[in-house]
């Protein structure tokens, strides 16, 4: 069977070798038999059916056209409801859509339906869902394996073909993470390239919708797609969004890539050291030079991190209260009764654990210490960065610290669940776009995730070496 | 100025400093679109932002800042070319994202100062901390149902700007002072309605006490008054309740207080323990606010004459008293109306004594009377600036100017008309007034002859009955001269 491809698709559309009902009736049949995945927290045929009868009667042409498409339930859609895979939010219908969703109906993509995640994005295994757990589509029998997270319904989804491409979030990771987990493509750009404007919001500095795809080419179509100012964000950035596709380049020679000598850390498995030498090996044969470069703060970049994120996630779910919409507990003699209790039972383990951390590092006396501290350190990481472009055009990483792991494994160990993201969060901190692609597997035969990383705003030349890697490896 | 008050034991000096909340005249809301106009039904001016809906995201309204900065430029203050939105966080119903987005650490003004006069002529500066922008929250109703609490969020996320004072302030009339002229300023410069009885202006008071030359007490913050009354009423009633608390020899807890206006006493909403930990951080939605030198030069263009330079330019035109200046010039209806009637005529700058007294006196009371204001006088500027020509012409006298004011006042009708129709004008005709003395002298023999015995007084008598003939319209100078030459020919 040829592997699944948007671009593909697109063109057996044009040439009308498959219609857009046909294909997307193919697509609602392998959801329905992926049910046991637990990938959507909503899915409706009724609503796919729908958006066919739609696009059957627009004569129009639109770049997506037909295309079905899964989307994180943490963008909130008008025509279904959004979670954010939370009580809290469990049945909150949003009278808006958010503006990449909107970018994608605009472009006459179908949305198959709202994949799950873990609550509000926080989490790296898809576990803290309030909708259950996701299971990883490459789990073997009777050994369920988690996803990666937060964006873990998202990188399912795709992985399983359950659709073409999909929308996910990347506030320390969660797009890269389960991408390398499920063994698909997952970029977050530059933050500001995608407007945040109608996502729930975890970290507001931190959170950048990205894309889930099949292939890098099939990434770059959708991520161009969903890029662009939106004046309703102030953190919107004003560039010209290239034709990341068209520009596709994987002629590499005379490139410089950096290896950050950071990134071999003690304990990390053997299997992610060797695809890592692989990639660099790959790259030096396509002409590339190899330069070793320092980001001496690496080190400090977790603990920053988990700073920073829930010091913002304490103050951005506040909202979320009970009186305005969603989730309010009955049982409640006042109006103290009545914060405590909703946002007691409506918030998950991870969720409260997180909003404590962040009230804690904010709270007076310790904001020197911890918030402002953590400011200082992200300003020098993302200096490490714009010191080490001056020497090399993009940064090739592993992904994760590992494949993906079994479904409860790290559930009752925080500590050790947020050191799956002691390759991504740097550049998150730093802003910088970032590419996962699945480059070789370990022993049990489980997808491993390369990274590359880029300048600000130079996702082209991401996609080029993702795209030069992805060709050398199959 | 002795400004201490007496306790049973000690005199005692009030330190009190006010953070003054104006709402920013503007049509939308400080980050969205949503409409601020007053008096709406509830909940029917709210933003998918201003109800914090998920995915909402604030975006700074340009106005808003520019009102910003030409009020700090108003009160003389520091623009800051950088400024930064925090936000605060609590819990309160009306409050939807759960945190104002205020500023904390980096506010859009710095240090300023204003001037407040008083009637000795005397004037006092007061510090100004800051100014910064910050959102208002909504507003709860809880008397519209036994049992439970409403929410209108009309309110929410529109823009305010605190005025922080420095404690300079040491009377609850120069407290008033402060606040009126605050409330002058912006009114000149357009940036906040000044409308207190919509809550459009309202201030939170901090007061302590101390023995003269002794350091700052611990202070109170008495919570959102909105009127001048309240604030000296709840500044006096506090004094009084930290002075007795310190003379029997307890001491000040720094609490938060809330005035009652039904009962005039302050009582505590909560003590320095129970106060909110606001955790202060830079708004992540928000970019730091930079203004340029040219947008700061380019708004200082579009300031109007305000309410001190307009009032030295009276005293040196005119040649007006401080005081009288300063009440001319404390709201921009009174200055205005004050420049288009005493430009109304030439001859009237001569006089300008004689319209500010009638503006300020005559006018007002019959305003007040009305419940009516300067903008909506039956008695326009040009009217009244012939009125008070008539008068310095000795056309008609004072008194009978006051009659015709009522008149002009519920006829609408002009002076010219009305002294004309009446025929008010008055008697200067040596003769006419003569033959009139002369019939009050030989009516009261007895009269006169007590006055010449030397009781002097008894010359009011002639004058009244001499004007009661004339039906008040002889000249009173005229008059005057006439009957006391007449008086001490009789001798």
């Amino acid at each position: 069977m040829p592997k699944p491809s948007l671009k593909q698709t697109l063109n057996d559309l044009d040439t009308k070798k498959i219609s857009i009902r046909e294909l997307n009736q193919d697509y609602l049949k392998k959801i329905k038999k992926k049910v046991n995945l637990n990938i959507f927290i909503h899915f409706s045929e009724e609503n796919v059916l729908k958006q066919i009868d739609n696009l059957e009667k627009d004569n129009s042409t639109k770049k997506l056209k037909g295309i079905p498409i899964a989307i994180k339930d943490l963008f909130c859609t008008k025509s279904m409801p959004t979670t954010a895979a939370s009580k809290i939010l469990e049945n909150f219908n949003p009278t808006y859509e958010s503006f990449v969703t909107q970018k994608l109906l605009d472009e006459g993509s179908i949305f198959v339906g709202k994949t799950n995640l873990d609550e509000f994005a926080m989490g790296s295994a898809t576990n803290t869902s309030f909708f259950g757990n996701t299971i990883n589509p490459l789990s073997k029998e009777n050994e369920p394996l988690a996803p990666g997270g937060s964006s873990g319904g998202s990188a399912a989804a795709v992985a399983a073909d359950l659709c073409l491409g999909a929308t996910g979030t990347d506030t320390g990771g969660s797009i890269r993470q389960p991408a390398s987990f499920c063994g698909v493509v997952g970029i977050k750009p530059t933050y500001g390239l995608c407007s945040r404007w109608g996502i729930a919001a975890f970290a507001s500095s931190l959170d950048q919708a990205g894309i889930f795809s099949h292939n890098v080419e099939d990434a770059s179509i959708l991520l161009q797609s969903i890029a662009g100012f939106d004046h309703r964000d102030s953190t919107s950035a004003k560039v010209d969004i290239p034709n990341y596709f068209e520009n596709l380049d994987d002629d590499l020679n005379g490139k410089t890539v950096g290896i950050p000598k950071e990134y071999s850390i003690d304990g990390t498995p053997i299997e992610i050291s060797q695809i890592w030498e692989d990639a660099i090996k790959v790259l030096e044969k396509k002409g590339v030079k190899i330069k070793n470069i320092s980001l001496p703060h690496t080190k400090y970049a977790l603990p920053t991190y988990y700073i920073i994120a829930p010091a913002e996630a304490s103050s951005n779910l506040a909202r979320y209260d009970g009186v305005k919409y969603g989730f309010r507990s009955e049982e409640v003699d006042s109006l103290d009764e009545m914060y405590e209790n909703t946002r007691a039972q409506g918030f998950g383990r991870e969720v409260k654990r997180r909003i404590l951390i962040g009230t804690y590092v904010l709270s007076a006396g310790y904001y020197d210490a911890y918030y402002l501290k953590a400011q200082k350190v992200r300003k020098l990481i993302a200096d490490d960065f714009n010191k080490a472009f001056k020497e090399c055009d993009f940064i090739v990483t592993p992904t994760a610290p590992s494949a993906a792991f079994p479904l409860n494994e790290k559930q009752n160990d925080p500590i050790k669940m947020y050191l799956n993201d002691v390759f991504t969060v740097p550049a998150s901190l730093a802003g910088l776009p970032g590419i996962s692609i699945p480059f070789g597997k370990d022993e049990n035969n489980l997808p491993l995730g390369i990274q590359i990383l880029g300048k600000h705003f130079d996702e082209q030349q991401v996609f080029n070496t993702a795209l030069c890697l992805e060709r050398s490896y199959e | 100025m002795n400004n201490l008050i007496k306790g049973e034991k000690y005199e005692w000096e009030m330190v009190i400093g006010l953070e003054i909340h104006a709402q920013v005249k503007s049509n939308s809301k400080l980050f969205s679109s949503s409409s601020t106009k007053f008096g709406s039904s509830p909940n029917s001016q709210v933003s998918l932002v201003d109800a914090a809906m998920p995915g909402m995201l604030p975006v700074i309204n340009k106005y808003c800042v520019e009102q910003a900065v030409k009020t700090g430029i108003g009160l003389n203050a520091k623009i800051n070319n950088y400024s930064v939105f925090d936000r605060k966080n609590y819990f309160y119903a009306d409050l939807p994202q759960g945190y104002q987005i205020s500023q904390y650490k980096y506010p859009i003004v710095g240090e300023g100062k204003v001037t407040i006069d008083f009637k000795d002529g005397t004037s006092k500066d007061i510090s100004i901390v800051r100014l910064h922008l910050e959102q208002d929250a909504g507003k709860s109703l809880h008397d519209q149902n036994p049992s439970k609490t409403y929410v209108d969020l009309n309110r929410s996320g529109v823009a305010l700007m605190e005025i922080v004072s420095e404690p300079d302030i040491r009377t609850p009339d120069e407290a008033g002072m402060y606040l009126s002229k605050i409330r002058s300023i912006l009114m000149y410069l357009n940036t906040c309605d000044g409308n207190m009885q919509e809550g459009s202006l309202r201030a939170d008071v901090n007061i302590s006490v101390r023995k003269p030359g002794d350091q700052y007490g611990t202070r109170c913050e008495i919570k959102n008054l909105n009127s001048i009354k309240f604030i000296k009423q709840a500044i006096n009633y506090e004094a009084k309740r930290q002075i007795e608390i310190l003379e029997s020899g307890g001491s000040i807890e720094q609490n938060t207080m809330l005035f009652n206006t039904s009962t005039g006493k302050t009582r505590p909403m909560r003590n320095k323990e129970e106060a909110h930990d606001y955790r202060y951080f830079p708004d992540p939605d928000l970019l730091p606010l930079e203004i340029s030198q040219e947008e700061i030069e380019k708004i200082k263009l579009s300031i109007p004459e305000l309410p001190d330079e307009l009032k030295n330019k009276f005293i040196d035109t005119y040649k007006l008293s401080n005081y009288d200046a300063s009440v001319l010039t404390a709201e921009k209806q009174t200055s205005d109306y004050f420049n288009k009637s005493i430009n109304s005529d030439p001859e009237l700058k001569n006089h300008a004594k004689i319209v500010v007294n009638w503006i300020t006196s005559e006018l007002f009371s019959l305003l007040k009377k009305n419940n009516l204001n300067l903008n909506n006088s039956p008695v326009s500027p040009e009217n009244l600036g012939q009125l008070i020509k008539l008068i310095s012409n000795n056309e008609i006298s004072g008194k009978i100017a006051k009659d015709v004011l009522e008149v002009m006042f519920s006829t609408g009708k002009t002076a010219r008309q009305i002294v004309d129709e009446k025929g008010l004008q008055q008697v200067t005709d040596q003769g006419e007034i003569e033959k009139v003395i002369d019939e009050v002298i030989s009516d009261n023999p007895n009269m006169v002859k007590e006055y010449l015995d030397g009781k002097d007084k008894l010359l009011g008598f002639f004058v009244g009955q001499a004007m009661k003939k004339t039906k008040g319209k002889a000249n009173p100078k005229i008059l005057n001269d006439i009957l006391k030459n007449k008086l001490n020919k009789e001798n």
